[in-house]
């Protein structure tokens, strides 16, 4: 089962003064149980295809098919495949606006027409899963909250809604470290005990090395790069170009290995850096010598 | 979706008329609304009428997109036509229930429909070919002669911009918030009106929200750059009257001489 994106275009406002074409002739597919990170600028056309992914946006050219059913198609079937896909836009905490945190969650299975106990079971999963704490949380108002418990709350209000395939927009963006860590390793730990199927849009290098098993480099509407984060990173020129940094690990250890040291550059982590480096260091000692 | 709406009409060009001063613009209109009201012959309409598409063509905005902006007005132009057509007396055409449809009737009818027409295509000539920011900088150029009897001037065109300004991003916003509640299985295509209604209010809520913030953090930071109104404000863009401006305007001039004495002849 999985994703199918098949040679998909997309013009916004066609036959205008501000006809933009924002994806041309775009493929590639998404498996279950993968985490696939989707950067590039702003403007690169990343956003629009995520839309694509559950049928907000049907594309001018082209088939986007989820488990095999076309979601352009009219008709219950395709409703269905659109539920599949979870998405969670930039800034989800601006979609909040019940008068509690319960039934904004609640919100969702509630338009799905899931009953009233599954849904309440669903939403202390839910809230259990991003770290609010539903006895203490589940009367007070969205808005009393703080950025990154919005946050956390308005995610929660898309993971009731079990998607089988979960798409997020930049979900750290405009979050301090400490939230921005806190909400990865959520995350991951959602792919990890779940075996959920994600999809996130980041221009956070060190993101993408962390947990995405492939990265797709978006430039211009069009594909450039779709490989393991280990070996896209290699490709600096491309991700140059799609106006992408390499992560700080791997550029100090690519420079270093251009001055001679011998180090494999597919380093992600501090921790994995320094090691490298220090072993490096060690055989080039024990060459001297 | 909604982000495919073009707001104000404007339509990007390099024509003599995009390039005009927006105030002599404006001036121009109005001469031309008060022409079309007071020569009223077949002969005066005819030379209207063929002055309006020379200035559309010369505009290069296309003429389809041009048309469009009387769309929402053909009801009310149909209904006027058939009012005029069985009120007046005169050679009945043909007869349908109690009312006669009368040949002077449908004469008159085309006249005032003509001239509806006219005035509003002369008018959204005038929003497609001028920028909002320009017609507000001309608004409050043409304003300023009332700040002496107490007419904020510069505020009123200060707010219509921001208005203005903030129209496509809330529009923007608009669209994100119906994606974000639609990926949460709100349906806004089906269902009963009170279903419908009750669905604005996940768009609504958000929606104030975030105006709400955007206006705060606006204020904020026009008064961290010590904005404190008009008083002593230059402006980057001059509006200025150029030899192109006196040139439409002569234009005009001569177009209504012609008219005036075509009047007095008599034709």
């Amino acid at each position: 089962m999985s994703i199918e994106i098949k040679n998909i275009s997309y013009t916004y406002m066609p036959k205008t003064a501000f006809e933009h074409q924002a994806l041309k002739n775009v493929s590639f597919t998404i498996k279950e149980g993968e985490v696939t990170a989707i950067a590039g600028h702003t403007g690169s056309g990343k956003s629009t295809i995520v839309q694509h992914l559950n049928g907000l946006l049907h594309p001018s050219e082209g088939q986007v098919l989820v488990d095999g059913t076309d979601l352009n198609k009219k008709g219950s079937e395709a409703i269905k495949a659109r539920q599949l896909v979870g998405m969670v836009f930039q800034y989800p905490e601006h979609q909040l606006f019940e008068e509690t945190v319960e039934k904004d969650v609640g919100f969702g299975p509630r338009n799905l027409g899931v009953s009233e106990e599954e849904t309440e079971k669903r939403v202390k999963e839910a809230l259990d899963f991003v770290d609010i704490d539903y006895e203490t949380y589940k009367d007070v108002s969205p808005f009393q909250l703080s950025g990154g418990q919005k946050r956390r709350v308005a995610i929660a209000g898309v993971l009731a809604l079990k998607p089988k395939y979960l798409v997020l927009d930049e979900p750290t963006a405009g979050l301090d470290p400490r939230g921005r860590e806190e909400l990865l390793s959520r995350v991951w730990g959602l792919h990890k005990r779940k075996k959920a199927t994600l999809i996130f849009v980041s221009h956070k290098m060190e993101d993408v090395a962390r947990i995405a098993d492939r990265l797709i480099v978006m430039n211009h509407g069009e594909l450039m790069l779709d490989a393991p984060p280990k070996e896209a990173f290699l490709e600096e020129e491309i991700l140059k170009n799609a106006g992408l940094t390499v992560p700080a690990t791997v550029r100090l250890l690519t420079e270093l290995k251009e001055r001679g040291f011998a180090v494999d550059p597919a380093a992600f982590t501090m921790e994995e850096a320094a090691r490298r480096i220090a072993k490096a260091v060690k055989e080039r000692r024990r060459g001297t010598c | 979706m909604l982000t495919d709406i073009t707001i104000g009409q404007y339509f990007p060009g390099q024509s003599f008329l995009h390039r005009m001063d927006p105030r002599m613009k404006i001036g121009l209109l109005f001469m031309w609304i008060v022409a079309i009201f007071v020569f009223d012959s077949q002969v005066s309409y005819g030379i209207f009428t063929a002055s309006a598409i020379l200035l559309a063509l010369c505009s290069r905005v296309p003429i389809l997109t041009l048309a469009k902006s009387i769309k929402p007005l053909w009801m009310i132009l149909v209904f006027t036509l058939l009012i005029h057509m069985c009120g007046t007396p005169g050679e009945v055409w043909f007869h349908i229930f109690v009312f006669d449809f009368t040949r002077e009737g449908f004469i008159q009818g085309f006249h005032i429909c003509l001239r509806l027409a006219l005035l509003i295509f002369l008018s959204s000539l005038l929003t497609f070919t001028t920028s909002p920011l320009e017609l507000t900088d001309a608004m409050e150029s043409l304003l300023s002669p009332f700040k002496c009897i107490g007419l904020p001037a510069h505020e009123l065109a200060m707010m219509m911009s921001i208005a203005l300004r903030f129209v496509p991003t809330l529009i923007e916003e608009t669209d994100k918030i119906m994606k974000a509640q639609q990926s949460r299985g709100v349906n806004f295509e089906s269902g009963n009106v009170l279903k419908r209604l009750s669905n604005l209010v996940p768009i609504l809520v958000p929606l104030f929200i975030s105006a709400f913030r955007r206006a705060d953090e606006l204020a904020m930071a026009m008064e961290a750059r010590c904005y404190r109104g008009g008083e002593g404000r230059t402006r980057m863009k001059e509006l200025k009257i150029r030899t192109l401006d006196y040139g439409a305007c002569a234009g005009t001039v001569l177009l209504i001489a012609v008219l005036v004495v075509l009047k007095v002849e008599g034709i």
